[in-house]
């Protein structure tokens, strides 16, 4: 079996300000790690080469200075490192990123591509999704276990707001995967020793066979206007009534916060 | 000269860190409260390779440095004094005297065990009447047949007990003073072998702390470690190892309580703002961290020397006097710092206060490493 997991260099956000002025981050001084959604992915991806000796290759798209979370990949065991760079993909939004990767997915082998639920930095979890239209790939998002039964079927539980889904998929497809189900591993010492040795595959725009407005800033049609600090919701109000007087507090609300 | 991490180096301490956070971190107050051995972390430590970190890769090591085990030391050390020199005298004085005198068919027989974390490594030289003046050994091996006996006991003997393979330092030949002692490699088992009391420490609790008891304990010819006569040498140059990694978690212990008094100076608000506002607080912390950087820098120079086969004894010394030392004022001054909370249990800084102090005392005291760094001063 061959995995593909497609990871992301972000600020720790929980280190992160944001410039109230403009509305941008401050990324100064901020530490870069591996999206935490997208580490727990590469460990499902790792369990599954534990298991069944499958091939794990990771993919970032990402400034040179990406190689970094590469080689964490390498030091917790991945086979192969791939980093695609090039200033034709820079300013890319959510549909220019899964453009782009989706070309360089075409170019490796892969019965399973895996990629995290979303990154901590954009919150859009639209790029995995994204790659599976672009590649006519069945997906499944929300990924909180995988069984695979050594063949090609995969037995997928897929989180959602109610509870969750048992679904059953067959390779090649995409899944994203929420991180707090996969406690990543650690990078092991061995690893970490050899992992500047090894090689990482610098690819350019050159490699991926995606038109030039595509990718990068003209094949983005969105850009961020505005970024600000997530709130918690408050817990809100709960009334154990019949639904008639039920639609009477809710229109009366409505109307209390002038939206109706 | 480069004093910047490698980029190897910075990968491990990304790694290292987090693990003493996520898994050393939340059981530090619970093993000190109970004396009782992180048997559970030692297992988490061995399957990432943290128990064979500059063992070579042919004997199952990782391969790496011994800057980075140091590192390790000290991070540990920083969130749990315990877990540090569990490490510490697992590698520096048991697996590091089998690589480094060790015949291949030893060193393929234990290092990767050792390495891997299965077996943990002891090392026992002190005994009753033999602590400082280490050539004072009573504990006697003698020859017989296929088979050296030995007899006499050891005591103070780190990870005792839980370690599986002990570096015994016994007399071979009285006559010959320290040309007549030798040492051995003893597994746990073996008849005759025995683990005595368990002493009750002040600090690094949750570290065992044993006496090893030897009546007719006969083991193979084979495993005598390096020459007849040559154990003392063998014990010296394996606590000059050892003191960088003692150096290493004084460190740590130091920066983990500078960590914890910074933390709690910003929130403690006293005459109506932080007490970390104060001029007399920003003044000793300066002071404080000032020596902690110069600490760290003293035993990276000494791996360093190490890993690049200089010379590095009498920097070791230095290191561990130093770095004790410095443990034992910052680590003082954070209780101070802290206040009535400082003194209770609910605070870190006092187990840490506990765990410095030992670091002053334990292979070699600060007096040995004074006794050290002058001989080479006034070497005739």
């Amino acid at each position: 079996m061959k995995i593909v997991v497609c990871i992301k260099q972000v600020p720790d956000t929980t280190e992160v300000k944001i410039n109230p002025q403009t509305g941008t981050l401050i990324r100064e001084g901020v530490p870069s790690i591996m999206n935490p959604d997208d580490k727990g992915g590469l460990e499902l991806a790792l369990q599954l080469k534990d298991k069944y000796g499958a091939h794990v290759t990771v993919i970032t798209m990402g400034l040179p200075q990406a190689e970094d979370i590469l080689r964490e990949a390498l030091a917790m065991g991945v086979d192969r490192a791939i980093l695609l760079t090039d200033r034709k993909l820079g300013g890319a939004d959510t549909l220019a990123t899964s453009n782009a990767l989706a070309g360089a997915l075409r170019n490796i082998e892969h019965d399973l591509i895996i990629t995290g639920r979303q990154a901590i930095d954009g919150d859009t979890a639209q790029v995995g999704p994204q790659i599976a239209e672009h590649l006519d790939l069945p997906q499944v998002s929300y990924l909180e276990n995988l069984e695979y039964d050594g063949k090609k079927t995969f037995t997928i539980r897929k989180q959602t707001e109610e509870g969750y889904q048992m679904l059953e998929v067959d390779a090649p497809c995409l899944v994203t995967v929420l991180a707090p189900a996969f406690k990543a591993r650690y990078m092991s010492v061995s690893g970490i020793v050899e992992a500047y040795g090894r090689e990482v595959e610098v690819w350019g725009a050159d490699k991926i066979d995606v038109a030039d407005e595509k990718i990068g800033k003209a094949g983005s049609p969105t850009s961020v206007a505005k970024a600000f600090p997530k709130s918690l919701k408050p817990a809100g109000e709960q009334y154990d009534v019949d639904p008639e007087q039920a639609v009477g507090i809710i229109v009366s609300k409505l109307k209390e916060k002038f939206i109706i | 000269m480069d004093f910047n991490l490698s980029k190897t180096e910075e990968l491990f301490l990304q790694m290292i860190r987090e693990f003493a956070e996520k898994e050393v971190k939340p059981l530090a107050a619970e093993i000190d409260e109970q004396e009782r051995f992180p048997i559970e972390t030692v297992e988490k430590m061995g399957k990432i390779g943290l128990m064979g970190i500059p063992i070579p890769k042919q004997y199952g090591g990782a391969g790496g440095t011994n800057m980075m085990y140091g590192m390790a030391v000290e991070e540990l050390s920083r969130v749990c004094g315990t877990t540090g020199v569990v490490l510490s005298a697992h590698t520096s004085l048991c697996a590091a005297p089998i690589l480094e005198n060790g015949t291949e068919e030893q060193k393929m027989k234990y290092l990767p065990k050792l390495a891997s974390g299965e077996w943990v490594g002891a090392f026992g030289l002190t005994e009753p009447n033999a602590g400082t003046d280490a050539a004072g050994q009573q504990t006697t091996a003698v020859l017989d047949g296929e088979e050296w006996v030995l007899n006499g006991s050891k005591i103070f003997i780190t990870n005792g007990g839980y370690a599986h393979v002990y570096i015994i330092i016994a007399m071979t030949d009285k006559s010959l003073g320290t040309k007549g002692i030798s040492a051995f490699i003893v597994e746990k088992g073996t008849p005759g072998f025995s683990i005595g009391k368990k002493e009750m420490k002040m600090g690094i609790r949750g570290s065992a702390t044993t006496e090893l008891i030897f009546e007719n304990c006969r083991i193979p010819k084979d495993n005598l470690l390096g020459k007849i006569g040559g154990g003392f040498a063998i014990a010296m140059k394996t606590l000059d190892g050892g003191r960088i990694g003692i150096a290493a978690q004084a460190l740590g212990i130091a920066q983990g309580a500078m960590d914890e008094t910074i933390k709690y100076t910003k929130e403690r608000k006293q005459f109506g703002r932080s007490i970390s506002q104060f001029q007399n607080t920003q003044f000793q912390m300066a002071d404080l961290e000032t020596k902690v950087q110069a600490a760290r820098l003293l035993v990276r120079s000494a791996h360093y020397k190490k890993d690049n086969g200089i010379p590095y004894s009498v920097d070791a010394a230095m290191a561990k006097l130093f770095c004790a030392e410095t443990a034992m004022e910052v680590t003082t001054k954070a209780v101070q710092f802290h206040g009535g909370y400082g003194y209770t249990r609910e605070y870190p800084v006092e187990r840490m206060m506990r765990d410095a102090k030992i670091t002053e005392i334990y292979e070699g005291t600060s007096e040995v490493q004074r006794m050290v760094i002058a001989g080479k001063l006034f070497k005739k």
